[in-house]
C-alpha cells in the first residue's frame, strides 16, 4: 500500500527508535497470537484484536503524552488497539486475563471482551463494541481542552474505515470544526477495506475518507499504516498540529487485517494481506540492524513467556456471581439494596 | 412563587455558581434564546450545540469523562431516541470498567403531553429511561422538587437524567413550596430573572440570593395522605391526581397520592408502606401501556404484598398507540385525564374481595 494524496514525511527513525518499534510490534503480535490460541482453546468466548495495524498502533502508543487529567491526551480506541497500549507500557499479561475473563482482569474485572481497554490513570477511555461511538464521545474530551482552556493534552479518537459510515463520524467532523470552537482532535481512521465481510467499496463511494475533512477544513493524510516510518513521521507531524493550532486533523492510515474481522470469521491468517511486521523484519535485515536468527529467538523468547503467563492465568480466579452488583453506581449500590 | 421552568433555572444557577457545572449546552440553549422554554436564560456557561443529539450526549460523557460537569439537554425527550446507545454507555461505563471510570452527567429533557405537541413533542420517557441501568432518573411535578432534585442531580456522581414534565413548566408553586431565597413576590422574580422580550443582548439576571435544597435522589413524596386506595405517580400527573382525589372526597373516598420523584432508584420503602395502609394501588403514567415502568411497579407489589391486597392492582397509562395524536379529542383519548384517574380510584375503592 502506498500513500495516495499525501507523500509521507521522511523522517528517518533512529536505530533505537527501529528497533523499540520492531521490538513493540513483536510483542504485540505475539500477544494477538497468544489470545487467539487461548480462544480456540477455550480459554475465552471471543477474539477480536489488531494483527496487521502493529506499525501503526506501536506508533501512536509510543507518542502519546500519556498521564490523567486534560493536560495528557485522551485516548479513544477501538477494539484493535494492543500495539498502543503494549507501546504505552501496558502489561499483555492483563491482557491474557481479560481474554480469559478472570477477576484479575485491571480493565473489566471479568466482564468485556479481550482488547476492550480501559485506564483511567492513562485516559484510555473505555473502549466499547458499538462501532464509532467514541468519535461522538471523543468530541467531549477534546472540549475539555480546547484553545482557552489552557489544557495542554489534546484528543485522539480511533475506528474502522466501515465505521465512518455511522453518524457519529460526521458529529467529530462537525463539533470539531466549527470557526472559533475548533477542537484539539486527532481523528484516525485505520482501513483495512473491509467492514466485517463487507469490502470498501459496497459501503464508500469516495476513494479515501480523508477526503471527507477536506469539506471542514481540517487537515487530512492518507498514510501507509504498514511502514513503521511512515506511521510514526506522519502521527507525529498530525498531533504536533492538533498540539499547536488546538484544532482538528483527520489522519487514514491503510492496514491490513491478518486474522480477519474476529474469531467470528474464524481468526486465521489471512495470507494475501500484507504483514507489516515480516516487511519490517526484512528491512531490518536488509539494514543488518538485526538478524533472522535474532528476531526468530526474539519471538520464541516471547511466545514461551505469554504461554507460560496463560497457564498462570487460567489458574486465577473468577468473578463471584454476587460481584455482578458492584459498579452499578459509582457511590452506592443501590441496585444491590445498599441503602 | 417561581414556576417549574424558573425554578430549574435557578437550580442551574446555584449549580454553575456553587456546584461546579461547567457546560449547560443542547440545541438553542445558549443566548440569544435560553432554551425552547427558556430554562437556560441568564446563565453563565450555556452554550448551543449543533442539531445532533448523539453529539449532545457523546460531548456530555467526554466532558464528565475530562473531569467537567455538563448539564445537558435534549429539546424533547421525542428527540432522544437516537441517543440511546449512548446512554447505555452512560450507563454502563462505571459497571463495565468495574469502577475505573464514573460519568457525573445531567440530561434534562422536557416529556409527556399536555400541551397538544402531536406525534412528535407528546412523548414520554420514563419506560424507556427505566430500561436502561447505570442511570437515575428523577421527574419532579412541582417547581421545589425541580430545584431540589435538579440539585442533587448536579451533585451526583453517575448520569442522572432530570425529565421535565412539560405541562407543568409554567404551573407557579402552591403555597408552603417556596424555593429557599426567591422572592415571596412572583412579578420581583420575574422581573429579576425572566429575559426582556426583543433584543436582550445587553440584558443581565439578577439572580436572589438561593439556598442550597437537595431532594434525595430514591425519595418519593406523599403528595395527598389518604387511607383507601394508593395511587402511584409522578410528573405531569401527580397535580391531576390529587385534583382527582380531592374530587373523590365528596364521595367520601379517600386516595393517597404518592409522588415517586425518583423513578430509579425509587423508593420501595415509601410503596410498601402505603400499599400496606390502603391495600389498594393504582398505578397513572403516561407512557404506553406495555411495557410500562407501572407494571414493573405493579408485578413487585404483587409478589411482594400480594396478602396486603385487598383489590387487583390496577395501571392507568397512555394507550399503546405509535403516537399522540394533535387534536383535543385524540390527545386526551391517548393518556390519563383526570375524570379516567377518578373513575378507576373509584372502582378500586368499591372493590369488594
Amino acid at each position: 500500500m502506498t500513500a495516495s494524496s499525501t507523500p509521507a514525511p521522511a523522517s528517518p527513525l533512529t536505530t533505537e527508535l527501529t528497533l523499540r518499534l520492531h521490538d513493540l510490534m513483536l510483542r504485540t503480535r505475539v500477544l494477538e497470537e497468544r489470545l487467539i490460541t487461548m480462544y480456540k482453546q477455550g480459554d475465552g468466548y471471543f477474539w477480536i484484536g489488531g494483527p496487521g495495524e502493529e506499525a501503526f498502533n506501536v506508533s501512536l502508543g509510543l507518542l502519546v503524552d500519556k498521564g490523567q487529567g486534560v493536560d495528557h491526551d485522551y485516548l479513544h480506541l477501538h477494539y484493535r488497539s494492543s500495539g498502543t497500549l503494549l507501546a504505552m507500557g501496558a502489561d499483555p499479561v492483563d491482557s491474557l486475563r481479560q481474554m480469559k475473563n478472570t477477576v484479575t482482569d485491571p480493565y473489566s474485572r471479568g466482564r468485556n471482551f479481550a482488547g476492550h481497554y480501559s485506564v483511567r490513570k492513562w485516559n484510555v477511555a473505555p473502549v466499547s463494541s458499538p462501532i464509532e461511538v467514541q468519535y461522538s464521545i471523543a468530541i467531549g474530551t477534546a472540549r475539555a481542552q480546547a484553545k482557552g482552556t489552557g489544557a495542554k493534552g489534546i484528543s485522539i479518537v480511533q475506528g474502522g474505515d466501515a465505521g465512518t459510515a455511522e453518524g457519529d463520524f460526521a458529529t467529530a467532523l462537525v463539533w470539531s470544526s466549527r470557526k472559533g470552537q475548533e477542537l484539539p482532535l486527532l481523528m484516525i481512521v485505520t482501513n483495512n477495506r473491509y467492514g466485517i465481510s463487507t469490502p470498501f467499496a459496497g459501503q464508500h463511494g469516495y476513494d479515501q475518507v480523508a477526503e471527507r475533512g477536506k469539506a471542514f477544513g481540517m487537515p487530512t493524510a492518507v498514510i501507509d499504516g504498514n511502514d513503521p516510518a511512515a506511521s510514526y513521521a506522519a502521527i507525529k507531524k498530525a498531533m504536533d498540529y492538533v498540539r499547536t493550532e488546538r484544532k482538528p486533523y483527520l489522519l487514514e492510515a491503510m492496514v491490513s487485517r491478518l486474522h480477519g474481522h474476529s474469531s467470528a470469521s474464524g481468526a486465521n491468517f489471512v495470507k494475501d494481506e500484507s504483514d507489516c511486521l515480516a516487511l519490517f523484519e526484512k528491512k531490518l535485515e536488509d539494514k543488518k540492524l538485526l538478524t533472522r536468527a535474532q528476531m526468530d529467538e526474539m519471538r520464541a523468547k516471547y511466545t514461551h513467556v505469554l504461554l507460560e503467563a496463560s497457564k498462570k492465568v487460567r489458574e486465577e480466579p473468577p468473578p463471584t456471581p454476587e460481584s455482578i452488583w458492584d459498579h452499578v453506581f459509582a457511590d452506592k449500590n443501590y441496585v444491590g439494596g445498599e441503602k | 412563587m417561581a414556576t417549574m421552568v424558573q425554578a430549574i433555572r435557578m437550580a442551574l444557577h446555584v449549580g454553575e455558581s456553587k456546584l461546579g457545572v461547567t457546560d449547560i449546552f443542547g440545541e438553542d440553549v445558549g443566548p440569544p434564546l435560553g432554551g425552547v422554554f427558556t430554562a437556560t436564560q441568564g446563565l453563565r456557561t450555556t452554550w448551543n450545540t449543533p442539531l445532533d443529539e448523539r453529539g449532545v450526549i457523546g460531548m456530555a460523557i467526554g466532558l464528565a469523562l475530562a473531569g467537567r460537569k455538563p448539564v445537558a439537554e435534549i429539546q424533547f425527550c421525542d428527540y432522544a431516541f437516537n441517543t440511546i446507545d449512548l446512554l447505555k454507555i452512560a450507563g454502563n461505563t462505571c459497571w463495565s470498567t468495574a469502577g475505573d471510570w464514573n460519568v457525573p452527567l445531567v440530561m434534562m429533557t422536557p416529556v409527556g403531553a399536555g400541551i397538544r405537541g402531536s406525534i412528535y413533542h407528546s412523548h414520554s420517557f420514563d419506560a424507556q429511561a427505566t430500561r436502561i441501568p447505570g442511570w437515575k432518573i428523577v421527574m419532579p411535578s412541582t417547581p421545589r422538587d425541580a430545584y431540589g432534585l435538579l440539585l442533587s442531580a448536579i451533585r451526583d456522581p453517575n448520569p442522572v437524567m432530570f425529565l421535565k414534565p412539560k405541562a407543568l413548566l409554567r404551573v407557579k408553586s402552591r403555597p408552603g413550596e417556596e424555593i429557599p431565597g426567591e422572592p415571596a413576590d412572583e412579578k420581583t422574580l420575574s422581573k429579576m430573572i425572566d429575559a426582556p422580550l426583543g433584543d436582550r443582548s445587553a440584558w443581565k439576571p439578577e439572580w436572589p440570593t438561593l439556598e442550597e435544597l437537595f431532594i434525595p435522589i430514591g425519595k418519593a413524596r406523599v403528595a395527598r395522605s389518604g387511607t383507601q386506595v394508593t395511587v402511584l405517580t409522578y410528573g405531569r400527573n401527580v397535580p391531576m391526581c390529587v385534583a382527582a382525589a380531592d374530587e373523590l372526597a365528596a364521595d367520601n373516598i379517600d386516595a393517597e397520592i404518592v409522588d415517586l420523584r425518583s423513578l430509579h432508584p425509587y423508593d420501595w420503602d415509601a410503596i410498601k408502606e402505603s400499599v400496606r395502609k390502603t391495600n389498594r394501588v393504582l398505578c397513572v403514567n403516561e407512557d404506553t401501556e406495555i411495557t410500562n415502568f407501572g407494571e414493573h411497579l405493579i408485578r413487585r407489589i404483587t409478589e411482594e404484598l400480594f396478602y396486603e391486597l385487598h383489590a387487583p392492582p390496577k395501571l392507568l397509562a397512555g394507550a399503546h398507540l405509535p403516537g399522540i395524536g394533535l387534536a383535543d379529542a385524540l390527545e386526551m383519548a391517548s393518556v390519563p385525564q383526570k375524570d379516567g384517574i377518578k373513575r378507576a380510584i373509584a372502582e378500586l375503592a368499591r372493590h369488594q374481595p
